[in-house]
């Protein structure tokens, strides 16, 4: 025999904002979302339903009602949403927990509610958890999940039906407990039906004439002559391990022999669901009471025992086990599915693409963090300092070719120097420059090369770039900012080339 | 009998290069690195990958020059589309520059550090790794036991290793590498007397050999590939090491 609770939420959106929101609580309040060029109440608040604001109002009619209404916007299927949370944190009182859209929850609780100390006090605990974080909800148990759901919304007298007393305890319901659609409802209403105990006796084959299977279905559903399934939300078990050490654990090979244990289970589950890690937190409980955490990520997902090992390897000096260890929690933060390489006989790709470089990276990112290491690649500017870009991954590639049709300097300063300069005006180049107090006397010359400023990005003067060597043959970048003019002109080092 | 002797000491020498950790590389069977006489200077006829090189940079000149002739390495080294890392402290190096000595930049992964000891600890670990053509440490100083650590990390993996070394605050001990490079700049030249910058052209100063003869060279890189140049410094010069220097080879 099947028991089922179900419980309604009278108010589930406001009040789910009351409880985010405290000082909402007790205010007049609505969620609104735009239906068919009108704004429509969707939720209400506990105080304005008192003052006769309704879902499925127009928002203007609510305002004529209450002038400072407050309106907030709703998202498509957050009651959903709203609805899985509670039915994942109820499954600690039901192994079988549903949602019922759109506004409450079924747990079968067949078997369950002794636990608490029987029906009543099942009940009592669940309805005043829930009432205590801030839901306005209501309970009821019974033999079908139609009498829990018509009770719960409807009943008048005790929340518990008893076994097999489904029948007399819909007998003074109204025909809306039966979860019937609108237009059957309004023509039950014509007919005068107020009551399920006015047509609850009407031959079967009558009622299916007048009012189609659906009815009879929902009847049959309610009284328990027709089944009803339920699809129970799945709350996945997270990827989480333990161990608890007998003795508590001080020394650095006994934390690698426990990191490699845990990896070990751990990694084994994700390979069969072909997930790999990408980050992950080892705890570590002390004796004294603290916890220490160590984190680790990678570059690409994976699920290799040997690898993930190094990488906490290198976090161990950073593990203080201080009177010793007893117990270690690691938890993966984030998982991504991972693609299984066919082993191959000859060497795999090679470049960024290989394996084992990725692996190194994880292990250089772990000790020297990820900002250290960087790639480049070209973007499409001619200005020196934009003509590149950090690539965001190992594998971003791009469109844009390095330029090529002019020599670029080997090293190049991240400040252009400032340099004396004598030169033969216009545009021929210097004849000598001082830098750092040498005189470099210029044998020969390229040049110039004008790069323009991007006047849209930012304003400035134009470079005109030289290829300059000197005497003794070392070879320099140099530019000339602007144009000659009354003023001296400015010129700056800006690289040397090979 | 002296041919002969002569003989049994190559074989004797190749077999204690290769107890050393020196294995020549595909690439040295192949049509090595186009250096012409340089690559006469090592053991075998052959520029040795797999092995630590140490390149001394005084100057910013220097330091882009050895840059340059690193580049060139880097096309051979790179060329079965393997990456390459590139460790540095305050890097200068101008990732679209490598394109001008046929080096594929995007496949370059550059690591900017503050401390050598990180450095030198990257280092390590990317030459253990086999999926790497080369790596690049652009360090001041380092010593006898950092380099021999670095060697035995190169011979398991055969990933080429070269240390660039800017300013040198220290004077020169001796090293575990197998060569120490000095590479400067040299005027150009263009034919026929037009004005302008010619390709560029380096004076290579092989300073120490393991197992070898240094010299100095002059050589160009000319239409993406090196051009050695007859000149008259081009000749193995032995009396250009220092005798307490040559001392420290072995």
């Amino acid at each position: 025999m099947s028991r089922f609770l179900s419980i309604y939420f009278t108010n589930l959106l406001t009040d789910y904002l009351a409880i985010k929101k405290p000082e909402l609580k007790n205010q007049v309040y609505v969620f609104t979302m735009p239906q068919k060029n009108r704004i429509m109440v969707t939720a209400a608040s506990k105080e304005a339903e008192k003052q006769g604001v309704f879902a499925s109002m127009v928002l203007a009619d609510a305002k004529a009602l209450i002038p400072d209404i407050l309106a907030f916007d709703d998202k498509i299927d957050f009651n959903k949403k709203l609805l899985t949370r509670i039915a994942k944190w109820a499954i600690r009182y039901s192994p079988i927990v549903a949602i019922d859209l759109p506004d409450g929850i079924i747990l079968d609780s067949s078997g369950c509610s002794h636990l608490l100390g029987g029906e009543e006090k099942y009940l009592e605990t669940i309805i005043g958890k829930l009432k205590e974080s801030g839901y306005h909800c209501r309970g009821a148990i019974s033999d079908t999940i139609g009498t829990s759901w018509a009770i719960a919304r409807l009943g008048k007298k005790s929340p518990i039906i008893p076994p097999a007393q489904q029948y007399n305890a819909i007998l003074n319901l109204p025909p809306m407990a039966l979860r019937l659609e609108q237009h059957i409802l309004q023509r039950l209403h014509k007919l005068g039906f107020d009551k399920i105990g006015k047509f609850i006796q009407i031959p079967r084959s009558v009622l299916r004439r007048r009012f189609g299977e659906e009815m009879l279905l929902s009847l049959g559903q309610a009284l328990g002559t027709e089944e009803e399934t339920l699809t129970p939300v799945i709350v996945k078990a997270p990827y989480e391990e333990r161990l608890f050490c007998l003795e508590p654990i001080r020394t650095k090979p006994a934390i690698e022999i426990a990191i490699e244990r845990l990896l070990e289970t751990l990694c084994e589950r994700l390979s069969k669901e072909g997930l790999g890690i990408r980050s992950a937190e080892l705890k570590g409980y002390r004796l004294d009471g603290r916890v220490t955490q160590t984190k680790i990520g990678t570059n690409q997902p994976t699920h290799k025992v040997p690898h993930l090992g190094k990488l906490f390897e290198l976090k161990i000096d950073q593990i203080e086990p201080d009177l010793g260890i007893e117990l270690f929690i690691l938890t993966v933060t984030k998982t991504e599915s991972v693609l299984i390489h066919q082993e191959k006989l000859w060497s795999g790709k090679p470049g960024l693409a290989d394996q084992s470089l990725a692996q190194l990276l994880d292990r250089l990112a772990g000790k020297v963090g990820s900002q250290a290491i960087r790639r480049y690649i070209p973007q499409a500017h001619y200005w020196p300092e934009r003509s590149l870009r950090p690539a965001v991954s190992l594998e971003e590639k791009t469109e844009v070719k390095w330029q090529r049709s002019n020599p670029r300097p080997m090293e190049m300063l991240h400040k252009p120097a400032s340099i004396q300069v004598t030169a033969p005006i216009p545009d021929y180049p210097p004849m000598n420059f001082r830098y750092k107090d040498e005189l470099h006397m210029i044998r020969k010359a390229d040049g110039p090369e004008r790069i323009e400023r991007e006047w849209w990005m930012e304003p400035g003067e134009h470079r005109d770039y030289y290829i300059l060597e000197d005497d003794k043959g070392r070879r320099y970048w140099v530019f000339r900012s602007g144009h000659y003019d009354e003023q001296r002109p400015s010129w700056f080092l800006h690289g040397f080339f090979a | 009998m002296t041919a002969e002797k002569q003989e049994i000491l190559t074989r004797l020498r190749q077999q204690i290069s290769a107890a050393q950790g020196f294995k020549p590389s595909p690439i040295a069977l192949g049509e090595g690195f186009g250096l012409g006489a340089i690559e006469a200077c090592f053991p075998n006829h052959v520029f040795p990958t797999g092995t630590i090189h140490e390149f001394l940079a005084e100057q910013p000149e220097d330091a882009a020059a050895s840059e340059g002739f690193i580049a060139g390495l880097l096309a051979k080294l790179m060329e079965n589309g393997n990456s390459c890392l590139w460790i540095s402290r305050n890097r200068k190096l101008f990732p679209p520059s490598l394109e001008t000595f046929g080096v594929d930049s995007q496949q370059i992964i550059f690591l900017d550090l503050y401390y050598t000891k990180e450095i030198l600890w990257v280092m390590e670990e990317a030459l253990k790794c086999e999926g790497l053509a080369c790596v690049i440490a652009e360090l001041a100083d380092i010593d006898f036991a950092q380099t021999r650590r670095l060697q035995l990390a190169t011979e398991k993996s055969h990933v080429t290793g070269f240390i660039l070394r800017k300013e040198p605050k220290r004077s020169l001990s001796a090293t575990a590498c197998s060569a120490r490079w000095q590479i400067r700049p040299q005027p150009t030249e263009i034919n026929h007397n037009i004005p302008g910058v010619g390709n560029p052209r380096w004076e290579v100063n092989l300073l120490k050999v393991k197992n070898g003869e240094g010299g100095k060279f002059l050589i160009e890189w000319a239409e993406d590939r090196f051009a050695p140049l007859e000149s008259t410094a081009s000749h193995p010069q032995p009396q250009t090491i220092p005798t307490e220097e040559r001392g420290l080879i072995a």
